[in-house]
């Protein structure tokens, strides 16, 4: 259905625009004087300034993979970040610990985990759907690379970004 | 012919091209982003050279090194003469117009011609044929778009423009562009011509048509030079970039120039006629010594780069023109005013006692 | 409903959450609240197998038709009977249907069963559902979600028991996670009839384990991992290799044996993860032999050939496939049709088979035979007769003799020089009985195989061709049952469907024919196999359909028995050889 948008009925100054477009000037020359004057600040030059220190606690920046506070990574290769990743940015390769390690009674760990940071989109689906609380995302966003292998962010990688990770609930205690 | 004549006018060419107007407009081109960023509270280019200056260089270099592509269905022949259609006529006005009073005895105008302002005129609507053909010539719709919406578009404001200074020339008695500055020394700026004659009420109301004039006039500069709020010719968001969208390297950087040149040389000929040229109160003229003759050029360059500063300021507050509201503003109002304000101007001077 | 009633049998009234349906008499409750619309959730139930009735979880409410003084039903106001509950729940599993007999399978009281068995089961149950390969198709993960509560109530240390114990050579146990439903007891009693799994330290500490001295070492192993409801039983190879929610699940037969067992192949961007049997009562029930099951491993092994490859100047080089059609052709058409012999396969598809007698026929040789490939078999599933399409083999080539019979003459043909021209078709020379050297003197020896081997490498043409879970085709399994396969996977390099090669091959030599789709040869069967007739790929299905009746194998004429006898010897010898040596 064709919609008529109702046009405002002008009086004759208005209709003649002029003092409208002056108006307009006047603003816009505030600004240009503001700024001249240095009271406006609002651009922040990224590489010497960074807003690091003022991120929100829920910033979403590259996801990463922690350890516990034995060193063990939290990961158990179950692959539901994998399947629920959106871009599919996540690639995993399962495989078995053998039984003479100390972790053996988790059976399961990572050989192999890949994150295509050139696709990820940081939407932290994998840190909401991680069983194991072993992927969280992280506030580092300058992720840079000079190859698409560089963009590649494989297990040691995100292990560094993640550190280790304490106070979180340990479900694999030999007590359990 | 004089060999003194010849060899002054190449130092004035090479002069007023090379040392001013080049970099002219690649300055025009950093201060536009420079005011365009203030406008909009940023901060603009700011990291080649302190606060930016070297950034003009910076572009031209990555304009020189980019690919200077052909499109395989252009017309070749038109698609290359049109950058150089579109630089030369703005560059070419300039010769006419009175830069400064005398040094050194010599008088500071390229040529002193006495059609001066018909030259101008027939020289800037040449500028269209640039736009035209870099349309024509792409083979692509959005250009062809474009180059269609420049030519009427220069059409329909030409003749406001030549009408709305006829009053000046109704004044003046005379086409010759000095002839107009020395006028305005001796009988008050066109915008203010009652200056120096504070008391007659025939002054005061001449000022009126001589206001409407200007403002017709600045408008019609306006958009003879594609700028916004009457850039439709380019319009990114409608046409893509319009007739240069399948320009690049040094033939997209020439467009970009003759923009800039265009409205340095726009603001010239508004300084010219309405601001009395390089015309101050209370500045001698150049016979009175070659450091006057200095400050007359500097005078008239300033007021030149005040009005470039105009341009900018319109630019970044209006918004485009709808095609159609364009075309009805020109038809419609400018061209009526116009010519109105002629018969106005004409009947004042009829009536006018004491000329 | 009705097609599943002989008539013989009597339809008996069953009132299931409050409607009425009829059913043959002998239908279990479970089997009938399932066909009426209303599942009942089980673990130790499954219908190819004894109802111990130990797991509890199919608790239905069950009641009697109300008798009056006159011992008759007394009607309701609908003119239904009216029925007497019974007051505590039964298992449906272990009861037939009866006339008359009411059924709740979503009463409050069923709902409360429910809950309850589903929190004893979980008491002990280990939570470590990101690390069991069952997630996914874990039946303890769904029915906790559709009938179980979100929280338990148990606060103590959970049993501990025997983890990641070795069963067998193909199956490892997490007793753990067992929840005793006794399914993997009683497939091997009833199924394997091979008793060597059962329960020990009965009470809470009940394990599941084999006989002391004994392993879960029979050829069908395997399918306790498929019919456990949790992830107790794990198949070895598949283990920890692949999340099932990942995995794309094409239909499609097994090929290792006459029987031609149905299958789920599951895979995952082109490789090849497990393969399942898939219910279907006229070949395998809902079982198959661990040796099909695992036989799809030498798809991705080293040797497999990925490159079209022609001899030149005594080596093989890698080519393209027109060069390589177009050099193959060019070799074969120098011979006459006597100085020809072609040796398909048994594990062609009927499609293969028909385009190989085109290309027999275009080259007017009368050499062409299928090796016959013989194993022991046994009295479950396993086929004595390895070829999964003897029974294609015999109705395309429709040769007088038994395919394979005529291999020996063939053979002797090669040895003695009469055939100059050798085409083997995804068949391994070794079979032949033809010393390697003299087939390397050959003039044409083209193979067309997946793997290469030691006859591979003397061939003057090779052309990689595709396994059977990378192609689409038809198969007549031993009891004369049309089937069909499916693709699961692309076929790896250069490799291509065996039945494009054949077709360019036929049009190279000069029989040009447009055959544009797979669909095109195997319409152009029906046109001359009359079996075939009128049968498309879709209208096969995804059970097949029986287009020979017979029964396990055919007679066949006792001089072929002896001849097809004597190709088996040379194979099993040929074998026995290359075991010692490797």
């Amino acid at each position: 259905m064709a919609i008529t948008v109702p046009r405002p009925k002008l009086n004759w100054r208005e209709r003649m625009y002029l003092p409208a477009i002056v108006a307009g000037l006047a603003i816009t020359i505030k600004h240009f004087k503001n700024m001249l004057l240095g009271r406006t600040k609002v651009t922040m030059q990224y590489p010497e300034e960074k807003w690091d220190s003022s991120l929100p606690d829920h910033y979403r920046g590259a996801p990463a993979l922690v350890r516990d506070e034995d060193g063990r990574v939290r990961c158990v290769a179950c692959q539901l970040c994998e399947f629920i990743c959106p871009p599919r940015a996540i690639k995993i390769i399962p495989d078995e610990i053998p039984s003479t390690d100390r972790f053996a009674k988790v059976e399961k760990y990572p050989e192999e985990f890949d994150i295509d940071m050139i696709r990820c989109i940081f939407c932290g689906m994998c840190e909401e759907v991680c069983p194991e609380q072993a992927i969280f995302l992280r506030k580092d966003y300058a992720i840079t690379g000079f190859t698409r292998a560089d963009m590649i962010h494989d297990k040691e990688k995100l292990l560094e970004i993640g550190g280790v990770i304490h106070g979180v609930i340990l479900k694999w205690n030999e007590k359990k | 012919m004089d060999s003194f004549l010849i060899i002054t006018s190449l130092l004035k060419i090479v002069g007023i091209l090379f040392v001013v107007i080049l970099p002219m407009v690649s300055y025009a081109v950093y201060a536009e982003r420079k005011v365009s960023a203030a406008i909009q509270d940023r901060l603009g280019p700011n990291r080649v050279g302190p606060a930016g200056l070297f950034q003009p260089i910076a572009d031209m270099l990555k304009l020189l090194l980019k690919e200077d592509f052909t499109p395989r269905t252009a017309n070749t022949f038109y698609y290359w003469l049109a950058p150089c259609l579109a630089v030369m006529p703005a560059i070419i006005t300039i010769a006419v117009v009175p830069f400064g009073s005398t040094l050194l005895g010599v008088p500071m105008v390229i040529a002193d011609v006495n059609i001066g302002i018909l030259f101008v005129f027939a020289i800037a609507s040449l500028g269209v044929y640039g736009i035209v053909l870099a349309g024509w010539a792409s083979n692509s719709k959005y250009p062809f778009l474009g180059g269609i919406r420049s030519s009427s578009q220069m059409i329909s404001y030409e003749l406001s423009l030549g009408l709305a200074v006829i009053p000046v020339f109704l004044l003046v008695g005379s086409l010759r562009l000095t002839s107009v500055v020395q006028y305005q020394i001796e009988h008050g700026w066109f915008i203010a011509p009652f200056v120096g004659d504070w008391l007659n009420p025939w002054k005061w109301l001449l000022a009126v048509p001589m206001i409407i004039s200007f403002v017709v006039f600045v408008i019609a500069i306006f958009a003879e030079t594609n700028r916004l709020p009457f850039d439709l010719p380019e319009a990114e968001q409608e046409l893509a970039g319009g007739y240069h969208t399948e320009y690049s390297s040094m033939k997209f950087a020439l467009f970009f120039l003759g923009e800039y040149a265009a409205m340095i040389t726009g603001s010239a000929i508004i300084a010219t006629l309405f601001f009395g040229g390089w015309h101050f109160p209370g500045i001698p003229d150049g016979s009175h010594g070659w450091i006057f003759g200095l400050i007359n050029i500097a005078v008239f360059f300033a007021k030149v780069a005040a009005l470039i500063f105009v341009f900018m300021w319109v630019r970044w507050t209006l918004p485009r023109f709808r095609y159609d509201q364009l075309m009805r503003l020109g038809w419609l109002f400018f061209f009526e005013i116009a010519l109105v304000n002629i018969f106005i101007v004409a009947a004042i001077l009829a009536y006018l006692p004491n000329k | 409903m009705s097609d599943q009633n002989p008539s013989s049998q009597p339809m008996l009234n069953v009132q299931i959450d409050s409607v009425w349906h009829q059913f043959p008499k002998g239908t279990r409750i479970i089997e009938a609240c399932e066909q009426a619309g209303s599942y009942v959730p089980r673990y130790c139930y499954h219908k190819k197998l004894s109802s111990p009735g130990n797991c509890r979880m199919c608790l239905i409410e069950m009641g009697f038709p109300r008798l009056g003084p006159d011992r008759k039903s007394e009607l309701g106001a609908d003119g239904k009977p009216l029925i007497n509950w019974m007051p505590r729940p039964q298992i449906s599993c272990a009861q037939d249907v009866a006339e008359g007999i009411g059924v709740r399978t979503n009463s409050p009281l069923v709902k409360e069963c429910q809950r309850g068995v589903m929190e004893f089961l979980l008491i002990n149950h280990p939570l470590d559902c990101p690390i069991c390969d069952q997630a996914g198709e874990c039946r303890l993960q769904e029915f906790s979600v559709d009938f179980g509560t979100s929280q338990s109530r148990f606060l103590e240390h959970k049993v501990k028991k025997p983890k990641n114990a070795v069963l067998g050579p193909r199956v490892t146990l997490d007793d753990e996670r067992c929840i005793l439903c006794s399914r993997c007891i009683r497939f091997c009693q009833e199924i394997a009839h091979d008793d060597v799994l059962g329960f020990v330290d009965r009470g809470s500490y009940t394990v599941l384990t084999a006989h002391p001295g004994k392993e879960l070492e029979n050829n069908y192993s395997l399918n306790t991992v498929d019919i456990c409801p949790v992830g107790a039983l794990t198949s070895t190879d598949f283990r920890f290799k692949m999340r099932v929610w990942f995995l794309k699940e094409t239909k499609s037969i097994c090929t290792s044996c006459a029987t031609g067992c149905n299958t789920i192949i599951g895979t995952r961007e082109d490789v090849i993860y497990r393969q399942t049997p898939r219910e279907n009562d006229a070949v395998n029930s809902c079982w198959m032999c661990d040796y099909g099951r695992l036989n799809f491993k030498y798809l991705e092994a080293k040797k497999r050939l990925l490159e079209p490859q022609i001899r030149r100047e005594g080596k093989l080089v890698h080519t393209d496939w027109s060069t390589a059609i177009a050099q193959a052709a060019l070799q074969l058409k120098q011979f006459s049709g006597t100085e020809i012999a072609i040796i398909a396969s048994g594990r062609m598809t009927n499609e293969e088979l028909w385009l190989t007698v085109q290309l027999a026929q275009s080259l007017g040789t009368h050499y062409i035979d299928i090796v016959p490939r013989r194993g022991r078999g046994d009295d479950i599933l396993l086929s004595e007769d390895r070829n999964p399409n003897t029974n294609g083999a015999r109705l395309i080539l429709g040769s007088a003799s038994e395919p394979g019979a005529n291999l020996l003459a063939i053979a002797d043909a090669v040895k003695s020089g009469q055939i100059k021209a050798l085409a083997i078709l995804k068949e391994n020379t070794m079979h032949l009985g033809v010393p390697l050297e003299r087939l390397a003197q050959l003039p044409v020896f083209i193979a067309m195989n997946i793997l290469s081997n030691e006859a591979t490498e003397k061939a003057t043409v090779v052309l990689p061709a595709c396994g059977f879970v990378e192609k689409r085709g038809s198969m007549i399994n031993g009891k004369g049952r049309l089937q069909r396969l499916n693709r699961a996977v692309r076929p790896p390099g250069n490799a291509r469907d065996d039945w494009e090669i054949l077709r360019d091959l036929i049009q190279a030599v000069g029989g040009g024919d447009s055959l544009l789709s797979i669909d095109d040869v195997f319409r152009r069967i029906g046109e001359t196999v009359p079996q075939f007739a009128g049968l498309t790929f879709s209208k096969i299905g995804d059970l097949g359909v029986q287009i020979l009746q017979m029964e396990e194998l055919p007679p066949t004429h006792p001089s072929d028995e002896e001849k097809i006898e004597q190709a088996v010897a040379i194979q099993a010898r040929r074998r026995a050889v290359r075991s010692e040596s490797t």
